[in-house]
């Protein structure tokens, strides 16, 4: 195994009486794009605030490339937030000015072609854009970062299918060789090719965990039909 | 051209046969240059390291080659290319044969249909 560039080791978290999170355990080597998968409440969210320093009272171990999550491990974690995490009276050029003063790594003529590809206007405001285009924003400034790990919960779930493909070509396109992708997501049929392991997040506990190309041999199934037998209501 | 792929199966293998067809059916020529494997994968869209595997397993089978600064190039084995196409299409009409013969339909039957469907395929 080469570097872990996350290790999540007994992760538990309780909101009240409800056990958001029990006993999660998993690791991210170096050059892996991961699909954490889970419907709606399943705990996916409250696991990527975590890693990301935004919830601090979990039970259990998170590492980020050797730092407990904070300051440093901040610096070389990409984060694509499930909401707009902008003051949307910003424009989106005024957007790209902070990112770029904010991230050392973050690389503002990427961010600008990135910008034109997907077609998001620069003079607008961010509360002007509609709901696909602030995603798309959110995307050009998560992937613009030169990161050790991208951490992109949901990116997909406001665009049209149409864009979907155009939305991971950008994420396949743009992480660091030898950094690693955590992506959460609910749909699945479009992205799932994209994946080397997947996480089945049930009810704030690891269901399944594995290789997505051992998984298709060894159950003669997709990841999305894999997923829609376990999550059957 | 972009393949879609069945996610019930692998899908490396599915990679590897695309390129075969490519290859055997002339549409890489032998020598041309293969792209980067990162742009393949976002052109596919792909996982990075399945297409790897995929090449891998290309060169391996003396489809693909790779020269160490220069980059991944199709064989110039003209000889292997015309035998592993030779290969395919007699796997294809065995195939072909098998699945009508459990209809009941025999070889001389079958060659009438091929003339039949193939005069209208070649219009």
């Amino acid at each position: 195994m080469s570097e872990v560039l996350l290790e999540v080791k007994n992760v538990s978290k309780r909101y009240g009486h409800n056990m958001a999170l029990q006993n999660v355990s998993f690791d991210i080597g170096a050059d892996r794009i991961v699909g954490l998968l889970g419907p709606n409440g399943s705990g996916k969210t409250t696991l990527i605030k975590i890693v990301n320093a935004l919830l601090a009272d979990y039970e259990g171990h998170v590492s980020v490339c050797g730092h407990r999550p904070g300051k440093e491990s901040k610096k070389l974690v990409s984060y694509l937030p499930d909401k707009m995490a902008l003051p949307t009276w910003l424009t989106v050029s005024e957007a790209l000015d902070l990112y770029n003063k904010f991230f050392t790594d973050f690389q503002l003529t990427r961010a600008h072609g990135l910008l034109d590809t997907l077609k998001v206007a620069q003079n607008k405001r961010i509360g002007e854009l509609s709901k696909g285009m602030q995603e798309k924003l959110m995307l050009v400034l998560t992937m613009a970062r030169r990161a050790k790990l991208y951490v992109l919960d949901e990116p997909i779930a406001g665009v049209d299918p149409a864009a979907r493909d155009l939305i991971l070509s950008t994420i396949l396109d743009n992480f660091t060789e030898g950094s690693s992708i955590l992506l959460s997501t609910h749909i699945i049929s479009d992205v799932e090719t994209i994946f080397d392991d997947v996480i089945f997040l049930k009810e704030g506990q690891v269901n399944l965990l594995g290789e997505a190309e051992t998984l298709r041999s060894q159950y003669g199934k997709s990841i999305d039909q894999l997923f829609r037998e376990v999550f059957k209501c | 051209m972009k393949p879609s792929f069945d996610p019930n199966l692998p899908i490396y293998t599915q990679i590897v046969d695309w390129f075969k067809q490519q290859i055997l059916g002339g549409e890489l020529r032998p020598g041309e240059k293969v792209a980067p494997v990162r742009e393949l994968a976002r052109d596919l869209g792909v996982n990075p390291n399945t297409l790897q595997r995929a090449m891998s397993e290309l060169e391996r089978d003396g489809l693909l080659y790779t020269e160490r600064t220069a980059g991944r190039f199709v064989t110039n084995d003209s000889d292997l290319i015309a035998s592993l196409r030779q290969e395919m299409i007699a796997t294809i009409v065995q195939k072909f044969l098998a699945e009508l013969t459990a209809l009941g339909c025999s070889t001389a039957d079958a060659v009438q249909l091929i003339k039949e469907f193939g005069g209208e395929i070649d219009e």
